[in-house]
């Protein structure tokens, strides 16, 4: 299992209700549901993936996050988890505000755009940049708001909801963003985790 | 049509109150099972037949001599595993395969009872069918399953019994009947009804039955069970066995020809009142309106987890309908999931070899099956 996924099951504590919106294959599912004894259930568009999460025996509807989260009452769930998803919907913003709806709390990761090695891709190169993270062309990209570290942090704040937990993730390394660090971590983090509430 | 075949009965003695206000007692429901009941007594499927479906799911028909309806999905190692799962699978009381239906004599009159039969509605289905458990000592059903009609069984089943299924799967069907729906059922008993044979439902007494118009019944609904492109694929313009038009009103053209084959088989193994008694059933289907208005109150009482099913190509129950059930269930927290399966087979999805569902169905089932 990759390293956002157990960075984001460390922020969960046992026997909760979560929702994994985008959920894919169900990896983070299974793990939390055979781990953390969590009522976990799975939101995701592709029908391949429903078809692996339903072969692990996981719960999951088949859906549009910006549609279909609209059927889950207020705070239905302790959690709802969001990852690297955020900059491929039309409207990111409703979807943030959905997220605070559902879940008393929500864990969302984003690929950094402010990463070095991406900044120095466009610098050099001249082109949309290509990593590991963001694999794609700019033609074929599913990625339609890519945002950095400190815009996502200035969106959270912009809009009074509360910042609970701030991560870096870089290979293996996990650390917390703080105001003072902002900078830096906004350079060399591939990866942003955060667990915010409304 | 071979009658002479000994249908498994059980003669259910306690009364049942019918949403018509009649009561019926000492009625016949005919049922099939497949595989074993094991000690536990917690291997048990219920699984309900669509409009025109029997109790013979799958193996060899005794009546028809054609595989059971659902041999897709019911057999040995198939998706509903018999080696694994005890099947149990009635007619619908209002049907024609042995269950009280139309076809039946009135115990009082010694007349068969025709259109004085009792209307019926999913509920009173659902409510005879209930018998079989208490029949077998059944507690707690491992699942209950079934596509169009039989979904909305389903529904009502679980809305009914919310403690007696631990697993509930809806197939391809609605919590209410659409004008749509209503609109092509009325097609069908209205093309009976034109029938002359059909004798206001009195034709057994004069020894004919209204074949044709029970057959033009069967080809409007037939056509409600396909897709635009799947037809489309498999007959186009094609012509059946001539060269070129023949400038008359022959079945010129294959689907002609498919349509009055189906019109044809149909008639030989179906009763015309029954079908008018049973799409009536489906007509007045409305689970949210027996709970008024609000859908999610007929699961308020059940922690059963759900697994809902709709098709791309399904027009007659469209995904959306599916989903409106799943939305209603999430509105309570309940334990829903849901898949929408690609296929261009139309809302006959269900009943044919279309392995993406045909694979949901065998893991979501053997999963909780293990988690039991």
């Amino acid at each position: 299992m990759k390293n956002e996924f157990k960075v984001i099951a460390d922020l969960i504590e046992k026997n909760k209700k979560v929702l994994d919106v985008g959920c894919a294959d169900g990896t983070l599912m299974k793990f939390l549901k055979d781990n953390k004894n969590i009522n976990i259930r799975g939101l995701e568009i592709s029908k391949d993936k429903v078809q692996k999460c339903i072969a692990k025996g996981l719960t999951v509807i088949e859906g549009n996050a910006e549609k279909d989260l609209m059927q889950f009452p207020d705070k239905s769930f302790d959690y709802v988890v969001l990852s690297q998803t955020l900059q491929a919907f039309l409207n990111p913003e409703l979807v943030i505000n959905e997220l605070l709806r559902v879940g008393k709390k929500a864990i969302v990761t984003i690929p950094n755009f402010g990463y070095w090695k991406i900044r120095v891709n466009l610098l050099t190169k001249g082109t949309m940049p290509i990593t590991k993270t963001l694999p794609d062309e700019w033609y074929n990209t599913p990625n339609l708001h890519m945002c950095t570290i400190k815009d996502f942090v200035h969106f959270i704040k912009s809009r009074n909801f509360k910042i609970f937990k701030s991560l870096a993730l870089n290979n293996e390394n996990v650390s917390l963003i703080n105001n003072a660090n902002l900078g830096v971590k906004n350079l060399f983090a591939e990866l942003g985790i955060f667990l915010i509430e409304k | 049509m071979n009658t002479d075949i000994n249908l498994k009965i059980l003669i259910v003695k306690k009364p049942l109150k019918l949403d018509c206000g009649k009561t019926i007692n000492n009625f016949p429901i005919a049922y099939e099972t497949y595989g074993s009941l094991n000690e536990k007594k917690d291997n048990a499927i219920l699984i309900f037949h669509a409009l025109t479906g029997d109790q013979f799911v799958s193996g060899l028909n005794p009546i028809t001599n054609k595989d059971g309806w659902w041999s897709y999905a019911v057999g040995p190692n198939k998706a509903i595993d018999t080696n694994k799962y005890f099947i149990i699978c009635s007619n619908v009381i209002g049907g024609c395969l042995g269950s009280f239906g139309p076809s039946h004599k009135d115990p009082d009159t010694q007349k068969v009872f025709g259109i004085n039969f009792p209307v019926i509605t999913i509920n009173d289905m659902v409510n005879a069918q209930n018998n079989l458990l208490d029949h077998f000592g059944i507690k707690k059903l491992f699942s209950v399953v079934g596509g169009s009609m039989g979904g909305m069984q389903v529904l009502q089943f679980i809305s009914n019994f919310p403690d007696k299924a631990k697993t509930v799967i809806p197939i391809a069907c609605t919590s209410n009947h659409s004008a749509q729906n209503i609109a092509f059922n009325e097609l069908g008993r209205q093309a009976i009804a034109a029938d002359s044979n059909w004798n206001e439902g009195n034709y057994n007494s004069i020894d004919t039955i209204p074949n044709k118009g029970l057959a033009v019944a069967r080809m409007a609904a037939h056509i409600t069970y396909l897709s635009k492109k799947g037809l489309q694929e498999k007959f186009g313009r094609k012509l059946q066995e001539r060269e070129d038009l023949k400038f008359g009103f022959d079945a010129d053209f294959q689907i002609e020809s498919y349509l009055r084959y189906q019109g044809s088989v149909f008639v030989d193994r179906f009763d015309a009142n029954s079908y008018l008694y049973i799409t009536r059933a489906m007509d007045y289907f409305d689970l949210g309106k027996q709970f008024n208005g609000n859908l999610s109150d007929a699961f308020k009482k059940t922690k059963a987890k759900f697994f809902i099913i709709s098709f791309t190509s399904d027009w007659l129950y469209p995904t959306q309908e599916n989903k409106d059930i799943v939305i209603a269930l999430n509105a309570i927290g309940a334990d829903v999931g849901f898949a929408e399966i690609e296929s261009d087979k139309g809302h006959d999805s269900f009943l044919l070899n279309v392995p993406d569902f045909l694979n949901a169905l065998k893991n979501f089932l053997d999963k909780s099956y293990i988690e039991n």
